[in-house]
């Protein structure tokens, strides 16, 4: 939910921009924002007129409320007043779609995964402000080019990856006999199967979520050996061994080890069912250690005790055909229709300055990485507890959507009409293991000859 | 005798020409303009031809060309005549989608109708406090849809749901019941709910229709022996019939083309199983951004809906005409 002022920018005049430009406010336009604090006073850009910034609600609220505290800063720095909006991130797509549609909205949008495919002909080339970026911090994750660079040019700005791995009770896993996480799938079905008849279940959303549900089943598709299409990506691959033996163990691990609600859940179900006590592990971000531990008085174990000292994260098990992981890219985007896109670049550069993004990244607490190694490195992360350094390097190792051809619109497209969580979905809800590929597998191939 | 006034054979008429015309101190056109009752009905009419093109006939022309075409988020489309509607009715959630939507239609109508029914016999009776129960009866429909919802969302909550608790505690479940986390579930608490919200609507226009039935007919069928049922039926039913019809026909349009529940509430899964036109055709036009083929899903509504107006129409037509 917006808690800042969700009016559309307020579009200056052309008369006064024509005059702005041709006054030749030079700091800005020459030397970007390195110019402007060289300046040291704001570029003037027309009075009155307004930056958009779209985002997600972070699931730590600390960043949300420390980026609204930058600005005004950012105001300050660059002339212009810049509005942060904060929206569920299942409403981003929506938004975008419509703002692209009407020619009129927010200036800068939070995209997420390899979206700049999908919108690549309204949003602005902002090659210039990635190569500084990545210049500036040696290099983009690998992640990046494919998500964000299209046909060579960067459209989105990298700004940080969410990484997830299982949240876990210590203590509930020692009773049923595991002295660490399991290591494979088929360990984790034995040690779940135990949980759950205890009233412990794994707790993981099969529904139609941005985050949880495909950052799930994507890699066990990925790590039984699936994969939706060929390194062409143009042949559609989904229906093979890999993939029905990979649906055959969710159904046999839903029924034993899930708690079956999660075909309801969105992204904060399984938050709150793990802090009230009712789900032994799950796969999330680190919001859930981070949340229990800000409110540690609130959130406690069956003994009392405060809940985060009872928590610890893996990664997600191996499969026959290996372990792997899909995180959540985040990047900005400027829309092509802003008519303050010099303005936008100039924020997005003024966003990653260390100083400032430094704050909002310590405020993450190791749930979301930079966009660079760059950060792997800041002295914030000897500062957090055990649990959380996994997340340091988790980022240097995902895969995208598409697999094992290139991530394209395409891939988007089937991503965002849920088709292989859906898969997953229809098998433990009855369908025949074959049958659920089978139909997966022919909404793939709609997709990708369309 | 008098001699008749120049310019006319009868008095009035040679009056009027005698004297000077109000209207002579106006320019000429604009007289000649306002006389005209072709040109004024079109002034007066300008106005709502103008809102009723920019809001219901542009949008529509737009819907339609766009389920012609393959317009997609930020890239202009091209014609591809039928091959939307072609590839919407191969897609099996469509299809789903399609049958959820008659489904979802058929049964919360009857039951808002005859709950509806039955409320508005009661509070047409006369008992203390009757303003206060009618007044309260109206606030599920006045409370707005998306957050009534979310409060039915919280009850039945596949973790924390309430209902399950009173249930389990009651001794009436030994497991949770999936409200929504099983497809037919799903779909029976969007029935539910949509019922719950659009009863006080049947409730206070069955009301109405009740209050203009006068007294003295029920009266006089007491008289002839006939019991309460028969009363209904033969006196009340037969006079309520074409309010009940009015409102049975917007109520079917509007949950034909329900989407704020079924959005909020279930989303449309668990896998696609509780999707209705209006929420399938959001989720491929304006989250997936294929708005040709989420125009051409939109539309597949327009002739059922077409159907239900002209019965409508051609009913009340009949029953003017008797």
């Amino acid at each position: 939910m917006s808690t800042s002022d969700s009016k559309e920018s307020t579009r200056t005049q052309i008369d006064r921009r024509t005059f702005i430009k041709s006054a030749g406010v030079t700091a800005a336009a020459l030397g970007g924002i390195e110019g402007i604090l060289a300046a040291r006073r704001a570029p003037a850009f027309a009075q009155g007129t307004k930056l958009h910034w779209v985002r997600w609600v972070d699931f730590i609220p600390e960043s949300d409320v420390e980026l609204k505290r930058q600005m005004p800063e950012a105001s300050k720095a660059l002339g212009a007043e810049v509005v942060l909006e904060t929206i569920n991130a299942n409403d981003l797509q929506p938004r975008i779609t419509a703002a692209i549609q009407s020619g009129a909205g927010a200036d800068i949008f939070n995209f997420q995964y390899n979206w700049p495919h999908l919108y690549q002909n309204a949003i602005a080339d902002v090659t210039d402000v990635a190569a500084e970026l990545g210049k500036a911090e040696g290099g983009f994750y690998e992640i990046f080019p494919p998500s964000c660079n299209v046909h060579g040019k960067w459209l989105s700005v990298p700004h940080s990856i969410v990484g997830n791995a299982v949240s876990y009770r210590k203590s509930w896993l020692k009773e049923a006999g595991a002295a660490q996480y399991p290591k494979t799938w088929d360990e984790a079905h034995k040690l779940f199967t135990v949980l759950k008849k205890k009233g412990k279940p794994y707790g993981q959303t099969l529904g139609h979520t941005f985050g949880d549900a495909p950052t799930f089943t994507y890699p066990l598709l990925w790590s039984f050996g699936g994969a939706e299409t060929d390194k062409s990506g143009k042949k559609v691959v989904l229906s093979s061994k890999g993939t029905v033996e990979s649906v055959k163990f969710m159904q046999s691990f839903w029924k034993d080890c899930c708690d079956e609600g999660g075909l309801a859940w969105d992204d904060t179900n399984n938050n709150r069912a793990f802090h009230a006590g009712e789900i032994s592990a799950t796969l999330n971000g680190a919001s859930i250690y981070i949340v229990a531990k800000r409110q540690k008085d609130k959130i406690k174990d069956e003994k009392g005790e405060p809940m985060f000292q009872d928590i610890d994260h893996a990664p997600l098990p191996a499969g026959p055909a290996g372990a792997y992981l899909l995180f959540l890219n985040q990047s900005d985007a400027i829309m092509k229709y802003s008519k303050n896109q010099k303005l936008a670049k100039d924020f997005l550069r003024w966003v990653h300055k260390k100083e400032n993004y430094g704050k909002w990244f310590k405020t993450q607490e190791g749930y979301s990485v930079g966009a660079t190694k760059e950060w792997e490195k800041n002295p914030m992360w000897a500062t957090l507890d055990e649990p959380l350094k996994m997340f340091r390097t988790a980022a240097r190792n995902t895969r995208l959507f598409g697999y094992a051809g290139p991530s394209t619109a395409k891939a988007t497209e089937a991503f965002t009409k849920y088709i292989v969580t859906d898969m997953y979905a229809k098998a433990v809800q009855g369908m025949k293991a074959e049958d659920a590929v089978k139909w997966a597998d022919g909404e793939l191939k709609k997709i990708y000859r369309g | 005798m008098e001699k008749p006034i120049a310019g006319g054979s009868g008095g009035a008429a040679g009056l009027e020409v005698a004297l000077p015309h109000p209207g002579t101190s106006r320019p000429a056109g604009m007289t000649r303009f306002l006389e005209s009752e072709r040109l004024l009905a079109c002034l007066l009419l300008a106005p709502t031809v103008i809102l009723l093109g920019l809001f219901i006939a542009y949008p529509f022309v737009m819907g339609v060309w766009l389920s012609l075409s393959n317009t997609s988020v930020g890239n202009v489309g091209h014609f591809v005549g039928l091959a939307n509607f072609v590839k919407a009715w191969d897609d099996d959630i469509f299809r789903t989608a399609f049958g959820n939507t008659f489904y979802y239609t058929f049964f919360a109508t009857i039951f808002k109708l005859s709950l509806g029914m039955w409320l508005a016999l009661l509070l047409n009776r006369h008992f203390r406090g009757q303003r206060i129960v009618r007044a309260a009866m109206l606030l599920p429909f006045i409370v707005p849809t998306v957050l009534s919802t979310f409060a039915w969302r919280w009850m039945f909550d596949p973790t924390f749901s309430v209902l399950n608790w009173l249930l389990y505690q009651g001794g009436f479940i030994t497991n949770k019941l999936p409200f929504l986390s099983d497809g037919t579930y799903g779909m029976w608490c969007a029935i539910v709910v949509n019922t719950w919200r659009g009863m006080p609507f049947f409730a206070i226009s069955l009301l109405a229709g009740l209050q203009t039935i006068s007294p003295d007919l029920q009266e006089a069928a007491s008289l002839d022996g006939a019991n309460g049922w028969h009363r209904f039926w033969h006196v009340t039913w037969p006079l309520l019939k074409p309010v009940t019809l009015v409102v049975v026909v917007f109520s079917i349009i509007q949950t034909f083309s329900d989407f704020q529940l079924i959005y909020v509430l279930t989303g449309g899964g668990p896998a696609n199983a509780t999707h209705l036109l209006a929420t399938y055709a959001y989720q491929i036009g304006v989250a997936t951004g294929l708005l040709g083929e989420g125009a051409a899903i939109s539309l597949f509504m327009l002739p059922v809906l077409f159907i239900v107006v002209w019965l409508q129409l051609r009913y009340l037509r009949r029953l003017e005409g008797a």
